[in-house]
Formats: C-alpha cells, sequence, structure tokens
C-alpha cells in the first residue's frame, strides 16, 4: 500500500517529508499553548489549501468562494450539534454532502452553460455572498446574531463531540492534513488526476482526445467542495462561534487561497509551505507591530496583500517550485 | 400600500441606479480595452468617497468640488497602476492577473481601515433633507444631483471615445492589439490613459455617491462584487450596457428593500446575476465573445 504513494519520490525528498511529521507529531510536547495555536492555525490552512487546490491547482478552476463550503460544513455541523446533539461525526457525511451538493448545482449550471474564466471565478462569489446573506436572515441557525456551539471543557478530551483541548484539535487537523496530502497525491497520480491537468492545460484539445470534460470538472468542484467543509466543521468546533458575516466574507475566502498561491498552485507541498509562511509570517509581524504599540486592525491584511503582490509578481509560480530547486528533491517529469 | 410609494421608490432607485452606472462603466472601459478585470474597483470608489467626506468635515468643501480633484487624482492612480505593475501582466494568464489586482484591493480597502476606522461616515450637505415635488412624487434632491451628474460624466465619456483621436486609438487598441502595435500606437500608453479613465470614472462615482450613502472601509469589497454584477448584467465591455445594468440593479435593490427586507437586497442582485450567467452571459446589450 505504501510502495506506490513513494515511487517516484526523490529519495532526499522522502526524508525531509518524514522529518517534517515526526517534527508536527512531537510539537505539542515542547510547543506553549501560544505556539500550538498558531500550528493549528497553520494546519487548518494547509488543509482548506490543499481542497481549494484540487479545483484551481489541479483542474484549472479558479473558485473565489470558497469560504460557501467553509461555511455550509460549518453551520450544518454545529446546527445538528447544537439544536440535536448530534455528533460531528454523524455531521460530517451530512456536511459533506450538503457542500458537494451545492458545488454540483454551481458547476453544473457553470459547465452547461459555458460560464469560464473570469465569470466563473465571479459566480462562486455570487453563490458565496447569496449564502451569506442568506444565512444573516436565517433564525433557526442564529442569523446574524451567530451561532454559539456549547464552550468546551478543556481539561476533558472527548473526541466524539469534539469537545476538548487545543492538544486534541491539533491532533485532529494533523490527521486531516496528512490524509488531505495523501489523497492528493493519490489523486494527481489517478486517471482522474492526468484527465484534470488536461482540462487545465487545454480544455479543448483534453475535450478532443475523448475526456469527458464535463464530468471531470464536476468531479473536481464536488471533491474540493466536500474536503472543504470538513474544514468547517473543524473551524466550527475549534472556535465555537458562528457568524454569517465572518464564515462566508469575501475575505475568508481570499485568505484561504492565499497559501497555495504563494506556495505554488497544483503542487502538493504548495499549500502546506504557503501555510507556514504566511501564518508564520504574520503572527511574527503581529508580535512586532505590538511590541511597538503600533497594533492596527488592518496591519495584517496589509501585509497579505503585499505578499501576494510580491509572490504574483517575483515568482508567479510559488515558492515551492523555487524552493524544491534549492533543496534537489524536485520530481522527475513524468 | 398606495402606488405612489412604489413609484417614489423606484425613482430613488433609479437615480441611484445610475451612479452605479457610471461606476461599473468604469469597470467596463477597463475590460474592455485592457483585458484585465479590476478587482479593485470598489476599493477605488471607497478612496474617493473617503477623500469626499474628510474635505467636507475638514475643509467644508461642498462633495461637488470635490468632483474634479478625486476624479483627477483617482486618474493618476489608474494610470500608475498600469504602468508600474499591471502592464508586465498583460500576456500572463488570467487567474495571475486576477490574484494581482485581488493584492492590490487587499492593501487598498486595510490601508483604508488604517487610516479611517470601521465606523461609517457621511456627509451632510445644506440640502441633504431637500427633495422635489414632481406632480404626486417625492425626489431626493441629493439623489437628483447626483444622477444627473452621473449622466453628464457618462455622456461626455460617450463623446470622448466616439469623437477624439485618443478616444479612437483606444478603441483601435481594443479591437485588435496586434493591429494597433502594427500601426504605431504606443499601446501600454493608451493602455494607462484607459485604465485611469476608467478609475476617473469610479473616483467621481464614489463623489456622488457619497451624498447617498455612507462610506465605510467595507464597502470597497461590497462594490467591487456590485460593479461586477452590473457589467455582467449589462454586458462586460458594453458602455450603453453598463449605465442600463446600473439602472436595473439600482431599481431592483430599491424595490427588494420596499418589498422584503432592505439588507437582503444584494441577494436580488445576485440572483439576477445568476440569471444572466446563465441564459444571457454575454449580458443584456453585450456581444458574445469568441
Amino acid at each position: 500500500m505504501i510502495a506506490p504513494l513513494v515511487a517516484d519520490v526523490p529519495r532526499q525528498g522522502l526524508v525531509l517529508l518524514l522529518l517534517l511529521l515526526a517534527a508536527l507529531i512531537a510539537a505539542p510536547l515542547i510547543a506553549n499553548d501560544y505556539l500550538l495555536t498558531v500550528l493549528i492555525l497553520i494546519l487548518y490552512f494547509a488543509y482548506a489549501g490543499q481542497a481549494w487546490n484540487i479545483m484551481m491547482g489541479f483542474a484549472g478552476l479558479l473558485s473565489l468562494g470558497h469560504a460557501l463550503y467553509v461555511g455550509l460544513g460549518a453551520y450544518t455541523a454545529a446546527a445538528l450539534f447544537f439544536h440535536f446533539g448530534v455528533s460531528p461525526w454523524i455531521g460530517l457525511p451530512l456536511a459533506v454532502a450538503a457542500s458537494g451538493l451545492v458545488g454540483a448545482v454551481m458547476g453544473f449550471l457553470a459547465f452547461r452553460f459555458g460560464v469560464a474564466g473570469v465569470y466563473f471565478a465571479i459566480l462562486t462569489i455570487a453563490f458565496a455572498e447569496f449564502a451569506r446573506i442568506g444565512f444573516d436572515h436565517w433564525s433557526w441557525v442564529g442569523g446574524s446574531a451567530g451561532l454559539f456551539v456549547p464552550v468546551a471543557n478543556y481539561t476533558q478530551n472527548d473526541l466524539w463531540t469534539l469537545r476538548g483541548s487545543p492538544r486534541m484539535f491539533y491532533y485532529v487537523i494533523l490527521a486531516l492534513t496528512v490524509a488531505a496530502f495523501v489523497v492528493c497525491h493519490l489523486l494527481l497520480r489517478s486517471r482522474a488526476g492526468y484527465y484534470w491537468q488536461a482540462i487545465r492545460e487545454d480544455e479543448e484539445a483534453a475535450q478532443a482526445l475523448g475526456i469527458d470534460t464535463f464530468r471531470y470538472k464536476m468531479c473536481a468542484v464536488v471533491l474540493s467542495a466536500g474536503m472543504t467543509s470538513v474544514a468547517g466543521i473543524f473551524f466550527a468546533f475549534y472556535y465555537n462561534n458562528l457568524f454569517p458575516e465572518q464564515v462566508f466574507n469575501i475575505g475568508r475566502s481570499i485568505e484561504l487561497i492565499l497559501g497555495p498561491i504563494i506556495g505554488g498552485i497544483g503542487t502538493l507541498f504548495g499549500p502546506i509551505i504557503g501555510a507556514f509562511l504566511l501564518t508564520g509570517l504574520s503572527e511574527l509581524m503581529q508580535e512586532l507591530l505590538s511590541a511597538f504599540g503600533l497594533d492596527a486592525p488592518g496591519a495584517k491584511h496589509v501585509f497579505y496583500g503585499v505578499c501576494l503582490l510580491l509572490v504574483v509578481m517575483v515568482l508567479p509560480d510559488g515558492v515551492w517550485p523555487w524552493l524544491a530547486r534549492k533543496l534537489g528533491v524536485k520530481r522527475q517529469q513524468p | 400600500m398606495p402606488t405612489e410609494i412604489y413609484l417614489n421608490v423606484a425613482v430613488n432607485g433609479l437615480l441611484t441606479g445610475l451612479v452605479y452606472g457610471l461606476m461599473a462603466l468604469g469597470l467596463s472601459v477597463i475590460f474592455g480595452v485592457v483585458r484585465v478585470v479590476n478587482f479593485a474597483h470598489g476599493e477605488m470608489m471607497t478612496l474617493a468617497m473617503y477623500a469626499t467626506v474628510v474635505a467636507f468635515a475638514s475643509l467644508g468643501l461642498d462633495p461637488f468640488l470635490m468632483l474634479v480633484p478625486a476624479a483627477a487624482a483617482l486618474f493618476a492612480l489608474g494610470y500608475l497602476l498600469q504602468v508600474g505593475i499591471i502592464n508586465p501582466f498583460i500576456n500572463r494568464p488570467e487567474h495571475s492577473q486576477f490574484m494581482l489586482l485581488v493584492a492590490v484591493a487587499t492593501i487598498l480597502v486595510n490601508l483604508q481601515l488604517i487610516l479611517f476606522g470601521p465606523d461609517a461616515r457621511s456627509v451632510q450637505t445644506s440640502y441633504s433633507f431637500d427633495s422635489f415635488l414632481v406632480g404626486s412624487l417625492i425626489v431626493d434632491a441629493s439623489k437628483a444631483y447626483a444622477g444627473a451628474t452621473a449622466v453628464l460624466i457618462a455622456g461626455a465619456l460617450f463623446a470622448f471615445f466616439r469623437f477624439t483621436v485618443i478616444g479612437k486609438a483606444i478603441r483601435a487598441c481594443a479591437d485588435n492589439y496586434t493591429g494597433a502595435l502594427v500601426v504605431g500606437l504606443d499601446v501600454k500608453r493608451l493602455y494607462a490613459l484607459t485604465f485611469g479613465l476608467g478609475a476617473a470614472c469610479v473616483g467621481a462615482a464614489g463623489v456622488m455617491l457619497s451624498l447617498v450613502i455612507d462610506v465605510t472601509p467595507a464597502l470597497g469589497p461590497a462594490y467591487t462584487l456590485l460593479a461586477f454584477v452590473i457589467v455582467i448584467t449589462g454586458g462586460l465591455g458594453s458602455m450603453p450596457g453598463a449605465l442600463l445594468g446600473g439602472v436595473l440593479i439600482g431599481l431592483t435593490e430599491a424595490l427588494a428593500g420596499l418589498l422584503y427586507t432592505p439588507s437582503a437586497k444584494s441577494m436580488f442582485a445576485f440572483g439576477i446575476l445568476v440569471l444572466v450567467l446563465l441564459f444571457r452571459p454575454q449580458g443584456i446589450l453585450g456581444k458574445r465573445i469568441g
């Protein structure tokens, strides 16, 4: 089972990967609470970025509204838990199904009616905004006043209801991130993965070769939406509060896609490297700013903007392809 | 409800819609020529709105006096943006250009947040509460002035593209990039000029809009989206389409606010967007591309 996973990975890369994994598993032993929260945030963005990457990086479909699926996942699981005490693990398949369904509806409309490129990106924003305003007026889930998951007892870890200490949440998100990495690795080497890349490079040529582009684009959207909704469940139970204005905000969608773009679109390590760089640097900067007493609310996002600008201008392929060359772990082109 | 209420709301929505139209016209002009989607459009508009609010609060300048300075400042910003960072991206993939403008938008909106804070600010002129009585209709004076000015500026822009040599040259760049290069047009400079003109439009629209609504930094992203909705509805790249789309969305928002609830009004605008994308993706007045 392991063999096909590592077949074409250079040995150096494998060693580095295992070292990174070991460090992440051991981290809570030495990290203090603050560092642990930062690591949780990094892994959260790495996971969500990986999910987004399936659409943009693999199939070339630019979604600027992924907060929609985060929000749907978060609200489905949290509302079930809040109203009926249903465990998030039972809510999970429902949340994935709900997000997948919405993704499928949007994908169907877009691909059936030939909505592509910039128009597609704007359609994804429109769906997210639609959901934001809709949830704002839906009182069963709290409307604009928000939905609050009963707060956790930090001393007791209850994995079944996801109520517990940051350490438990850390291992949950680490497991999710590793799983997403493995899934994406396998996907890239599957038939669907090669079809997606063909569609990304030249859709007409892919179609001429007999690829059912409609079907595979739908697959990418549904899969990406479903995976992203799991990030939403984590978000809901980790932060314990949900406001439509924040969860579905377009800023959230942008924040989520910065990691993979900075790390490298379409690569497996891009979302991870990007999340580390972005979250790490922004935390560092916040520390520096508050040390100098300059704690302005928008400063972090100005920094995000400048990072994005620089990366898009200087390293259009992202940091990872460049870093991989430097480390000598660039995979042989098949 | 008596019919007059609907008519009143419709007329006021129509006037606001004209200002929306001018804002969207800027986006449409930029996309039609440079083929870059200005994702920082709403953020540029709030920049002009803040300039108006600050000039009014500190110097007591009437918003209409800010029209020319704000448009000129936005023109300069747009020109420099195109020369400095967008021109090298002309032949890059679409998503790359999009990201570039997303970055500019993020920087602009958060700089405004740092400079002006999150609270709403407004302009209270001596004619803020004036209105005209036309038959049995009550028309808000500020909205009437704003709508009329928007139409005048849009007309001037039409005339510029139709009758001047530079306008003709810009249209040539839009029709055929390579052809324009071959006949010796300085395409990059004309692109910068176009981006500047589009930004000036949205600057003027921002000054007008500050008469009608309060400004917060969060308005930027919301109006970027609204501008997209309007130009796609009217037809991306079509100048009359942008105005028509603006009026349509302005009317829809006003009536949705009356019939349902004002906070959900943009849901109806997005509903129209989805319908247009599905059944007439080129927009009401647009031509099918490619």
